[in-house]
């Protein structure tokens, strides 16, 4: 090619040209922007991100189950043994160490997502060998409060944010 | 370059006038009335006033035989819309009986409406509706706006459109209605709007005008919840885009000059 | 004997299947450009590449075309995720999308105006090679690329159309894919085949949203195809003449793509202020009400895109030479590089040719008009006038002006013409004279 065509490659990027790239990448960021934010939950799944739940008719010793995001949520009205049990626990001997009192807001009720910490089953009430849950995938126990006490599972099972909302309903989430 | 401005401005006359014969309502020839309308325009916004007015007037007024299932009672208390307050959504979903289960036994039951639930349709489907209005099916309202050509200034009209006189050549059958506005001058609806119909919770005096204006602003928000938000980012979009296109011209022209010197 | 003993007397021709090397670029760029390259390829097809330097903004369009197809693409994928092709639910799950996905709205308007500017900017694209003669010899393969690329896009249109499974979605698919039961024969059991279903329902739905996926994909490999011939023709010009030296041409990067980049941006603009502040413009408002099988609309319109063509469909009273006489029109575009034998390219030089062609866009909007109407009366006569003239243009008018058309006084180069443009001999776009 001429000569004239090498000197034009002298990319000197002067003060408009990278004021104008630099106003273009902002636009570019932004029409981007949509496009990734509409994978993000829409307003119907945030309107269901918190529930409800009527406790009114749980009985002492009793214990439901909801669905909350999809998964499992067990709130369980405990009697006085099962709460007696959950407070005296040595923190030595648990694997995830956590007093009974920094997992509930009132120690008659407990509420627990439903999820084994271990792999993600859904553990079953009233069995195991500590009065509390036990998850029949790989043999995880958990106790009064929904700690791990035996078996594979790293961590207690989840308090998900709740509050209760008057006397006879809590809101979660 | 004048030209191109030439070409640009005829062509688009040229398009805009041979892409409007399959919009305009062909049928009939007289022209809707246009009410100003506080959401029309570059900068147009809802008035939260007038919207749950609107709404007011819809919910006793045209619910009882139109659905709006679409929509949902947290969607009044969203920006860009009535804007009610949370507590008073919960008040106003809680005021029905929706269906849900089925539960532990297997059966359907009903509950206490929260604002996560759609708005509740007066009828279970479509054919119950039609049998309970003479076989003319009140269309569902989510989006009744933005189905009929004209939108919010034809709803208005038919809504104002009624006359006590009927024209000579025009033969009504029993249960039906003559609207000047409606497409085919027939309806099956009577007249749902009649002065101090509703009274306003804010005080406002409720003439067919003043209910035919807030119900149809809050019909054109419940089919366009995002106008507001549209708009606003349009302004913001195109003044960006101006900006942008005149500074990448400004490149080009420097960029271009290179050459010209040499010629 | 095996034969890998040579005899000393045979020869054998050497071979070499290892090509790495010839690479400018030094480091583990040119590591890989040696053994992959598409470093020093981008470099030369699409920075240094030669091209014409009298390009006006006429040739933005290919660009814009490209960018339109990108947004489509991204804004396709994103409703993609939130779209369900089901008769019971899709109406209800586009309207999810326009009030409870994060910039639901946006995408969705972006998406079905993008639609029509994508039409937009074809036709504008298609004109200018009508205009200066961009389907001549030696570029007719890209020319016939280009067609197949439009029937591609009308077949994507179409299927989007469907999708929100409104009353024209509903009633428009119905109409046209009846049209397949003007074949002779087998028309009845490939309407059956193409619905899976005796009418138009949810097995149609289903199939027409994989079919559009698909298609729009199609199209993404044809245009590549389209650009690859491109850069074996070198594009046209507005002077019709091609280029010489380095006197009529520039490099591609900065000075076409500088130029490419403002009609970009202006198309887009206008794109934005109609997406933002008429959204529904250019659609329909009965498309709003959910698909009905028991109500037909008063009338069932096409987008307007469409309307040109169904005008040409209508006004054939005979079903099948309808359908014939609809796909011909486009098909016929085909055949122009041999219909028009004229030696010189571009209308700035062909007085007579330039009014054929500005008749022929007039012809467009007046079929255009007819389309959105109803098919009688006054509305069906100049329809019917419009399509003659369509194929007359094509059978009639290309031939006869090449014979008889004397061409205007031309430059030997692009330098030259733009020094005649410079001194006001010639004006490259004048709708009457010289």
């Amino acid at each position: 090619m001429s000569d004239t065509k090498n000197k034009d490659k002298t990319t000197r990027r002067d003060f408009i040209t990278t004021v104008t790239a630099t106003v273009g990448a902002v636009g570019v960021g932004a029409a981007v922007m949509p496009i990734v934010s509409q994978m993000n939950p829409d307003s119907s799944v945030k309107a269901l991100a918190s529930i409800e739940v009527d406790i009114s008719k749980v009985k002492e010793g009793q214990e439901i189950t909801v669905l909350w995001r999809g998964k499992p949520v067990f709130i369980k009205r405990r009697s006085k043994e099962e709460i007696e049990k959950a407070q005296k626990v040595n923190l030595k001997d648990l694997k995830d160490p956590e007093e009974d009192k920094a997992r509930v807001k009132n120690p008659e009720w407990l509420v627990v997502l439903g999820v084994c910490t271990h792999l993600g089953c859904v553990p079953i009430g009233g069995k195991g060998n500590f009065d509390g849950w036990f998850c029949p995938c790989h043999g995880s126990h958990y106790d009064t409060s929904g700690r791990i006490r035996l078996g594979p599972a790293p961590t207690n099972l989840e308090v998900p944010k709740y509050e209760f909302v008057g006397t006879d309903k809590i809101k979660i989430g | 370059m004048k030209n191109y401005l030439k070409f640009i401005f005829i062509f688009s006359f040229i398009f805009i006038f041979s892409t409007t014969s399959s919009i305009q309502a062909k049928e009939s020839n007289v022209s809707l009335l246009k009410p100003n309308w506080t959401f029309n325009g570059f900068f147009g916004k809802f008035d939260r006033a007038q919207l749950q007015r609107g709404y007011q007037v819809y919910k006793e007024v045209c619910a009882s035989c139109h659905s709006m299932n679409l929509v949902s009672f947290r969607n009044l208390a969203e920006p860009g819309g009535p804007e009610f307050s949370e507590a008073e959504v919960k008040a106003l979903a809680a005021q029905y009986e929706i269906q849900d289960g089925p539960n532990a036994d297997g059966e359907m039951f009903t509950r206490k409406g929260i604002p996560s639930d759609r708005f509740k349709s007066p009828y279970p489907n479509e054919l119950a509706s039609r049998a309970a209005n003479g076989g003319a099916y009140p269309p569902d309202m989510s989006v009744l706006v933005k189905a009929r050509p004209g939108q919010s200034d034809y709803i208005y009209s038919v809504l104002m459109g009624y006359e006590e006189k009927v024209p000579a050549n025009i033969k009504l059958e029993d249960g039906v209605y003559y609207n000047k506005y409606m497409s085919g001058n027939k309806i099956r609806m009577a007249k749902p709007l009649n002065s101090g119909g509703v009274e306003y919770a804010d005080g406002t005096k409720a003439t067919e005008e003043q209910m035919a204006k807030d119900v149809v602003s809050f019909l054109t928000w419940a089919a366009e919840p995002h106008l507001e938000a549209r708009k606003k980012l349009g302004f913001k979009s195109v003044l960006y885009l101006l900006i942008l296109t005149i500074l990448v011209y400004l490149v080009k022209k420097k960029i271009w000059s290179r050459i010209e010197s040499k010629v | 004997m095996s034969e890998y003993t040579s005899k000393p007397e045979e020869k054998f021709e050497s071979v070499h299947t290892n090509k790495v090397g010839g690479s400018p670029y030094k480091g583990v760029v040119g590591w890989i450009d040696n053994r992959l390259p598409i470093i020093r390829m981008f470099r030369h097809e699409y920075l240094d590449f030669q091209v014409p330097k009298s390009l006006s903004y006429f040739w933005s369009f290919g660009g814009i075309l490209t960018i339109c197809l990108l947004l489509l693409i991204l804004t396709g994928i994103s409703l993609g995720m939130h779209y369900k092709p089901d008769a019971k639910h899709a109406f209800e799950s586009v309207e999810k999308i326009m009030r409870d996905v994060n910039f639901g709205w946006l995408i969705r308007y972006a998406h079905m105006n993008l639609a029509s500017f994508f039409f937009i900017a074809v036709y504008l694209h298609i004109f200018r090679g009508l205009y200066y003669g961009s389907y001549k010899e030696p570029r007719q393969l890209m020319w016939i690329i280009g067609i197949v690329i439009f029937f591609l896009m009308m077949a994507t249109a179409f299927l989007g159309y469907t999708l929100p499974w409104g009353q024209m979605s509903y009633w428009g698919a119905t109409v046209i894919t009846n049209l397949f039961s003007a074949i002779p024969l087998f028309g009845e059991s490939i309407v059956t085949w193409l619905w899976g279903d005796y009418s138009v329902g949810d097995a149609a739905l289903n199939r027409f949203y994989v079919l559009h996926w698909l298609i729009a994909f199609l199209i993404v490999g044809v245009v590549v195809f389209h650009v690859i011939a491109l850069h074996i023709v070198g594009s046209n010009n507005p002077s019709g003449i091609e280029p010489k030296d380095t006197r009529d041409t520039v490099t591609f990067a900065p000075y076409t793509t500088s130029k490419d980049l403002v009609g970009m941006l202006v198309f887009l603009l206008i794109f934005v202020v109609v997406m933002m502040y008429a959204p529904n413009y250019l659609g329909h408002p009965d498309n709003y009400i959910p698909a009905n099988p028991m109500v037909t609309p008063a009338h069932i319109v096409p987008e307007w895109y469409f309307l040109p063509f169904y005008a040409i469909l209508r006004s054939i009273p005979d079903k099948l030479m309808g359908v014939v006489a609809m796909v011909s029109s486009i098909a016929v575009l085909g055949l122009l590089p041999w219909l028009d034998f004229s030696k010189v390219r571009s209308s700035v030089f062909r007085p007579i040719w330039k009014q054929c062609v500005f008749l022929f866009v007039l012809d467009f909007f007046v079929l255009m008009y007819i389309g959105g109407a109803p098919a009688e009366g006054i509305y069906l006569l100049i329809g019917r006038i419009g399509t003659a003239f369509w194929f007359a243009f094509f059978f009639i008018l290309a031939p006869l002006v090449s014979l008889v058309e004397k061409p205007l006084p031309m430059p030997q180069s692009i330098h030259e013409f733009e020094d005649w443009k410079k001194q006001g001999k010639i004006k490259v776009f004048q709708f009457f004279g010289k």
